[in-house]
């Protein structure tokens, strides 16, 4: 009688994946530590200035963000198109920052609050006049160290072109 | 024995991965790495009264910088490009005119400044003004002072301001600064070419 061996023995054994939950949680962990949570929908658009004499913010808790640009596409219906401010989630007006450096100031703690800074993230093609008007609105609300957002640019040369 | 073969049977881990899995690609969507960066400014307190008799700056002493709505530069009543605008700064605050800066290597002009410390730069721009364009400006002048701020580091501790260490160096630094104070004074903007 002929032999019939078994298949079982010819099949490439399975490849040991027991390993594989202990590297992705090795990577869910590094993102779980690098992360932070994004606090607002951006509802302008914003395309940073490039700088090259640019800080690091250091800590974060301290910084407040004020946005300038134009709406976004989905809300140019509503808004139009003429450079707005965003303070938190909602587009505003010029005299509402005033309050809302207030307010955010009363959210921190005592001793932090002298060391507030306020962080102005504009679209480079938002004129000065908007800008202006915001600086003026802080010093009225006495929050003087301010924050130009920029990025630092990939290429020197570029930030003496006429392009940008 | 009986008892051995009643053991609890092992928890089947397989689809551990794919419960990490979908956190990982959780965080993966909702992380942010952008670390935020820009030039530090501060502004000058509010004061509602105006200031009645403003002190008195000679005119050798200031370093106007004008932007105009078409975002053109006019610095000290000549038609510049941006690119210009570092070496002019520079030239300026280190002119050392009444010979008191022992560390400047300026040309001493008589129509320029007399010292650094009593060198301004006056910046003013129009509420045409690009944002882009005026970060630009700031970026320029900024950079002219560490530049030479850099200079003088090299020369009188023999190492590189930029890379010192903010804790390490405080007094170093502090000199440095004393040496070549900041002063960037913005005035209200005009309203021309709107």
């Amino acid at each position: 009688m002929a032999v019939i061996k078994k298949k079982k023995d010819k099949a490439l054994p399975a490849v040991n994946t027991s390993a594989l939950p202990d590297i992705v949680f090795m990577l869910l962990f590094f993102f779980m530590v690098a992360t932070v949570m994004r606090e607002v929908d951006l509802k302008v658009s914003v395309d940073k200035p490039q700088a090259t004499e640019i800080q690091k913010l250091e800590r974060k808790s301290l910084v407040t963000y004020i946005y300038a640009g134009s709406p976004r596409a989905k809300f140019q219906d509503k808004f139009g198109r003429s450079p707005r401010i965003q303070l938190n989630d909602a587009f505003a007006t010029i005299d509402d920052v005033q309050s809302f450096v207030v307010q955010e100031r009363e959210k921190k703690s005592e001793e932090d609050r002298p060391m507030m800074t306020m962080s102005i993230k504009a679209d480079k093609s938002v004129k000065m006049g908007l800008i202006s008007d915001i600086k003026l609105q802080l010093r009225k609300a006495q929050a003087l160290k301010i924050n130009y957002s920029s990025l630092q640019p990939k290429n020197v040369d570029a930030l003496y072109s006429s392009e940008n | 024995m009986a008892r051995n073969k009643r053991a609890i049977p092992e928890i089947n881990a397989g689809s551990m991965a794919d419960i990490a899995f979908l956190l990982l690609i959780f965080y993966l969507v909702t992380t942010t790495m952008d670390t935020d960066k820009g030039i530090n400014r501060k502004l000058p307190p509010w004061d509602e009264e105006i200031i009645e008799d403003p002190p008195i700056i000679k005119e050798r002493n200031i370093f106007t910088v004008l932007v105009n709505s078409n975002d053109q530069l006019l610095v000290e009543d000549e038609y510049i490009e941006i690119s210009q605008l570092r070496e002019k700064a520079m030239e300026f605050i280190d002119n050392n005119g009444d010979g008191s800066c022992t560390y400047c290597k300026g040309f001493k002009i008589p129509t320029s400044a007399d010292n650094p410390d009593k060198a301004v730069i006056s910046l003013q721009n129009d509420r045409g003004t690009s944002y882009g364009m005026y970060v630009k400006v700031q970026n320029e002048l900024v950079a002219a002072y560490e530049d030479l701020r850099e200079k003088y580091a090299e020369e009188e501790y023999g190492k590189s301001y930029r890379g010192m260490d903010p804790e390490e160096d405080k007094d170093i630094i502090k000199e440095i600064k004393t040496a070549y104070p900041q002063k960037i004074s913005e005035a209200e903007p005009l309203n021309i070419g709107g």
